[in-house]
C-alpha cells in the first residue's frame, strides 16, 4: 500500500460528517470536545479508544486553525520547565509519547539538539542554573560546552557567542502533521468531527448551541486555547483569563537551511527571553518569536516593528541568515494566562474538563494532556468502558529529513502523478496534493492544503504554482 | 520530436545515490547523457538550445519544469529550438546534481540521471513576494505578484474587482495592462521609484511615487493597503487585490546545490563574458544572471552562449581559473546598474 492510500481509506465514509458538518440528530454525545486544535485533536483521540460517542467541534473550518498552526514547531524535552509543575510532567510524559507516536504514524522529526547561546556574561551565568533545573526535571543529558566546541558545531554563528548548554533531546517536528494525524486516527474510529460550529452558548444540561445548531453531550471538554477563558465563564467559572500573547516569525528559504545544525534557543535571564534560531522539519530556517501582549484574540499581522527586532537579533545570532530569502511571515497567539503553569481543572459536578493556558508546549504536551484529561473524565463519573486499538495511520510524509516522492523512483513507476511536480519550490507533486485533498480530514481552503502538502509554501509563495493548485483544490470540490 | 533517446546509459555517468541505477526497468532511475543539458526553456534556454543544435553542438536537451501547456508564451521560441534539433522535454524537473555535470530529474515518465558534456542554466528568476518584501500585516487573499496574476488569468481563474499594483516600470505597466484586459479596477499604483512616462499608459491613473505599502490589511480576503510616502503622509487604499511587480530574484536554488559561486549584487550565478560560471562546464545565462530583463537580451543571451559551449565541448579553451562578475562587464548594449539592479536600456 502506498503512504498515502493508507490516510484516503476511510475517506468516502468519514467525509460527509467531517465536511458538510451536519449536526447529527438524535442521542446525545458521550463527550464533547470544544476546539480541534492540537489539544483537542489529541483528547479526541484519546476517547476514540474507548466505545464512546465523540464529537470534536471547532469553529474554523479546519482543524488547528488557532494557536496550533503559528508556533515554533518545537518538541521539548521539558527540561526548563518549572520543576513540580503539571506542565513539566505532561511536557516530559508528552515528549515520550509523542517521538513513538511520531515514528509510528510518520510525522516528521528531527533530533537536532538545542543550544542554549549565551551572549553575554549574564546570560553565560545562567547557564548552569538551567542545567541543574534540568536534571530537577528529570533530565539529565544536558551540559555545558565551550566558545570552541560551540563554534565547531554552529560555524556560522555570529562573533560573541562565549558558550551554550546543550540539550541533545531537543527536536523539531511538524506541527500540522500532528494535529492532522490525531484528527485523522479519530475520525477514522468513529469520531465525529464537526468543523465550522462555532459554540455561542451552553444550555443548561450541556446544550451546546452551535451556529450550526445544537449538540447535547454527556461530558464536555474546553480545549478551546485562545477562547477556553469565555467558554469556561459560560459554564460559570471565572478561574483565568486568557491574555493572547503574538508572536511574530519569520521563515528564511531552504537555502538557509545548511547554516544552522541546532536549534539556537535563547537563554531566559531576567531581562526576558529572546528569540530564536531553529531549523524546520520543512528544511527551512525559523526566526522568532516576537513576545508581545495583545488584547484582540484575532490580532495575527505581522508589525513592521516587530519584523525590524527579529532581523536585528537575527543578525546577531547568525549574520548570514539575513541574505536569504524569507518565504513567509506569520503571527501566532500563545494562550498566556496570569499563571505560568497549565490551568487543567476538573469540575465532577458538571461533568465539565477545561484544558486552559496550555502555551507553547502543548504541542509536545498534547498526547499527556489527552490521558491526563480522560483520567479526569473518568473521576467526574463517565465510563469509557473497554479501550481498543486505534486503526494505525500513516501519514504523507512532508519532511526533507525522509524520502518524499518527488524522487522516489518506485512511487512514480508505480503512479506517475508522484513525477508531476506542481509546486517546484517545495517539490510538492499532484499525487500528494489529490491524496490530500481525498483524505479523511481534507483540507477546506488552500492554505489549509498547504499546511498538508507544503504546496505554496516555498519561496516564490505561490508566483508560479499557485494557479495550478488552486485548480486542483477547486477541482476536488 | 527528434533527439535522443530515453535510456541510453554512456559513460561518465556516476551511478551513485539511492536511488536504482537500473535503465529502462520502469522501477529504477534511467540514465542518459547528452552533449548538453539546458534547465528552463524560457527565452534563454531556448534560444541557446537553438543555436547549438543549429551549429552542431551533438545532442541538445532542454529541461522544463512547466508542463506542455504552460509553454503557450514561448511556443514560437520552442518550436524553433525543436525544428533545430533540441529535445524539449517538458514537465521535467531538474532536482539536483549527482555529479560535476549529471543532473537528476523528476517527471511523470519517472526518475532519471542525465550526464551532459556542458550544462547551459537558464531557470530565470521571480518577482520578490510578499512576505520576502517584509510587507506587514494580516494574510489575507488576493495578495499576489505580477507573474502569478497572469499564471491565474491564463487558466481562466479570477482575480479581483479592485487592485493596487506595486512596483515600478516596466513591471507595474505590463500588470496595469493584464489587470485592465481582464476587467479588474486598477486602483492605483504604488511606487518607491521614480516614473519616467507619466499618463503614457497608464491614463488618469494615480501614480504614487516615493510610496511604499505599509500594511496589509483585510481577513480573509484583502480589504485594503495602508500606503505610507517617504515624508511620512499615508492614506489607506480599498482593494481586493495587491499585485506585487519587479523586484526580481533569481531562481538560483539549482546553481547554488551545484556549488556554483554567486555575484555579490543580483545573488544570480557570477559569470564572465562568455557566460561561464565557476564551475567548469556550466554556463549561465538569461533572468537567472539578470534578474528582470526583457525577454529579448536573454534570447540574446542565449544565442550568445552558442560559441562559448561550442568552444569548451571542443575542448579549444580551458576554463578561466576565476570568473570575473558580470559587474566588471556587462555584456548586453544598453544595460546599466542602477540601485544593485539591472536596468535595461529603456531605463
Amino acid at each position: 500500500m502506498t503512504r498515502a492510500a493508507a490516510v484516503t481509506g476511510a475517506a468516502a465514509v468519514t467525509r460527509a460528517a467531517a465536511v458538510t458538518g451536519a449536526a447529527p440528530p438524535g442521542a446525545p454525545y458521550d463527550v464533547v470536545v470544544v476546539g480541534a486544535g492540537v489539544v483537542g485533536s489529541a483528547i479526541a483521540r484519546e476517547l476514540a479508544r474507548f466505545p464512546l460517542r465523540t464529537a470534536l467541534v471547532d469553529a474554523a473550518d479546519d482543524v488547528g486553525e488557532g494557536t496550533s498552526k503559528a508556533n515554533t514547531a518545537i518538541l521539548h524535552t521539558g527540561f526548563d520547565a518549572v520543576p513540580g509543575s503539571l506542565e513539566a510532567r505532561l511536557v516530559r510524559e508528552g515528549h515520550r509519547l509523542l517521538t513513538g507516536y511520531a515514528a509510528h504514524t510518520g510525522i516528521p522529526v528531527e533530533p537536532l539538539g538545542a543550544l542554549l547561546v549565551a551572549w553575554d556574561e549574564d546570560q553565560l551565568a545562567a547557564l548552569p542554573g538551567l542545567a541543574r533545573k534540568a536534571l530537577a526535571n528529570g533530565y539529565g543529558a544536558a551540559r555545558l560546552i565551550g566558545p570552541e566546541e560551540l563554534r565547531a558545531r554552529e560555524p556560522h554563528l555570529g562573533p560573541g557567542a562565549l558558550g551554550a548548554l546543550h540539550v541533545p533531546d531537543e527536536s523539531v517536528i511538524c506541527p500540522w502533521t500532528t494535529v492532522l494525524a490525531y484528527a485523522t486516527q479519530a475520525v477514522r474510529a468513529g469520531v465525529d468531527l464537526l468543523l465550522g460550529h462555532r459554540v455561542l452558548d451552553v444550555r443548561p444540561g450541556h446544550e451546546l448551541v452551535t451556529t450550526r445548531g445544537v449538540l447535547r453531550t454527556r461530558f464536555l471538554v474546553n480545549a478551546a486555547g485562545l477562547h477556553a477563558d469565555e467558554l469556561d465563564r459560560r459554564l460559570g467559572h471565572r478561574d483565568f483569563t486568557v491574555r493572547p500573547r503574538r508572536g511574530e516569525l519569520i521563515v528564511f528559504d531552504a537555502c538557509a537551511r545548511g547554516l544552522v545544525r541546532h536549534i539556537l534557543l535563547p537563554v531566559p535571564t531576567a531581562r526576558g527571553k529572546g528569540v530564536l534560531v531553529s531549523p524546520t522539519v520543512h528544511g527551512k530556517v525559523l526566526l522568532g518569536p516576537t513576545a508581545e501582549d495583545v488584547d484582540d484574540k484575532a490580532a495575527t499581522g505581522s508589525t513592521a516593528e516587530g519584523l525590524a527586532f527579529l532581523r536585528e537579533r537575527g543578525r546577531r545570532i547568525l549574520p548570514a541568515l539575513l541574505d536569504e530569502e524569507v518565504t513567509a511571515v506569520y503571527a501566532g497567539l500563545r494562550a498566556a494566562t496570569e499563571e505560568d503553569d497549565y490551568r487543567i481543572a476538573c469540575h465532577p459536578g458538571q461533568r465539565y474538563v477545561t484544558v486552559g493556558g496550555i502555551r507553547s508546549t502543548g504541542l509536545t504536551a498534547s498526547l499527556a494532556i489527552a490521558a491526563h484529561v480522560v483520567g479526569l473524565l473518568t473521576r467526574a463519573g463517565l465510563e469509557p468502558g473497554p479501550a481498543r486499538e486505534l486503526p494505525a495511520v500513516r501519514m504523507p510524509n512532508v519532511g526533507e529529513a525522509f524520502p518524499r516522492p518527488y524522487a522516489d523512483a518506485e512511487a512514480i513507476a508505480a503512479d506517475p502523478a508522484y513525477g508531476e511536480i506542481v509546486c517546484h519550490c517545495e517539490r510538492v507533486t499532484r499525487g500528494e496534493i489529490r491524496d490530500a485533498l481525498a483524505s479523511p480530514v481534507p483540507p477546506a481552503t488552500p492554505a489549509g492544503l498547504r499546511r498538508r502538502t507544503r504546496a505554496g509554501a516555498g519561496r516564490c509563495q505561490g508566483t508560479f504554482c499557485g494557479a495550478a493548485v488552486r485548480e486542483l483544490f477547486e477541482g476536488a470540490r | 520530436m527528434t533527439g535522443t533517446g530515453t535510456t541510453g546509459t554512456g559513460a561518465g555517468t556516476t551511478g551513485t545515490g539511492t536511488t536504482g541505477t537500473g535503465t529502462g526497468t520502469g522501477t529504477g532511475t534511467a540514465e542518459r547523457t547528452v552533449d548538453v543539458l539546458v534547465v528552463g526553456a524560457g527565452p534563454a534556454g531556448l534560444a541557446a538550445a537553438a543555436r547549438l543544435a543549429a551549429r552542431g553542438a551533438g545532442t541538445v536537451e532542454v529541461l522544463e519544469r512547466e508542463p506542455e501547456r504552460d509553454l503557450a508564451g514561448v511556443r514560437r521560441r520552442a518550436d524553433a529550438a525543436v525544428r533545430a534539433g533540441a529535445v524539449l522535454r517538458a514537465g521535467a524537473t531538474a532536482t539536483g546534481w549527482s555529479g560535476p555535470l549529471t543532473l537528476d530529474t523528476t517527471s511523470p515518465s519517472g526518475r532519471a540521471r542525465v550526464t551532459a558534456r556542458a550544462v547551459v542554466l537558464a531557470t530565470g528568476a521571480r518577482e520578490r513576494p510578499r512576505a520576502a518584501r517584509l510587507v506587514p500585516g494580516t494574510r489575507p487573499a488576493g495578495v499576489l505578484t505580477g507573474g502569478q496574476v497572469r499564471r491565474a488569468l491564463d487558466r481562466g481563474q479570477p482575480v479581483g474587482t479592485r487592485a493596487v499594483v506595486v512596483g515600478a516600470e516596466p513591471d507595474a505597466v505590463r500588470a496595469v495592462r493584464t489587470l485592465r484586459g481582464a476587467g479588474v479596477r486598477v486602483v492605483a499604483v504604488v511606487t518607491r521609484e521614480p516614473w519616467r512616462r507619466p499618463g503614457a499608459v497608464t491614463g488618469r491613473l494615480p501614480v504614487l511615487r516615493g510610496t511604499a505599502v505599509a500594511e496589509v490589511l483585510g481577513r480573509g480576503r484583502l480589504s485594503g493597503v495602508r500606503v505610507r510616502h517617504r515624508d511620512g503622509r499615508g492614506t489607506t487604499l480599498a482593494c481586493d487585490t495587491l499585485v506585487l511587480t519587479g523586484d526580481w530574484v533569481p531562481e538560483h536554488e539549482l546553481a547554488r546545490s551545484g556549488g556554483v559561486a554567486l555575484a555579490g549584487g543580483t545573488r544570480g550565478p557570477a559569470v564572465d563574458g562568455a557566460s561561464r560560471t565557476s564551475v567548469p562546464g556550466v554556463f549561465a545565462v538569461g533572468g537567472l544572471v539578470h534578474p528582470g530583463g526583457p525577454a529579448g537580451g536573454a534570447a540574446a543571451e542565449g544565442r550568445a552562449v552558442a560559441g562559448p559551449v561550442l568552444a569548451f565541448l571542443s575542448g579549444a579553451e580551458p576554463w578561466p581559473g576565476a570568473v570575473v562578475p558580470v559587474e566588471g562587464g556587462a555584456p548586453l548594449r544598453g544595460w546599466r546598474r542602477i540601485a544593485g539592479r539591472w536596468r535595461g536600456p529603456w531605463w
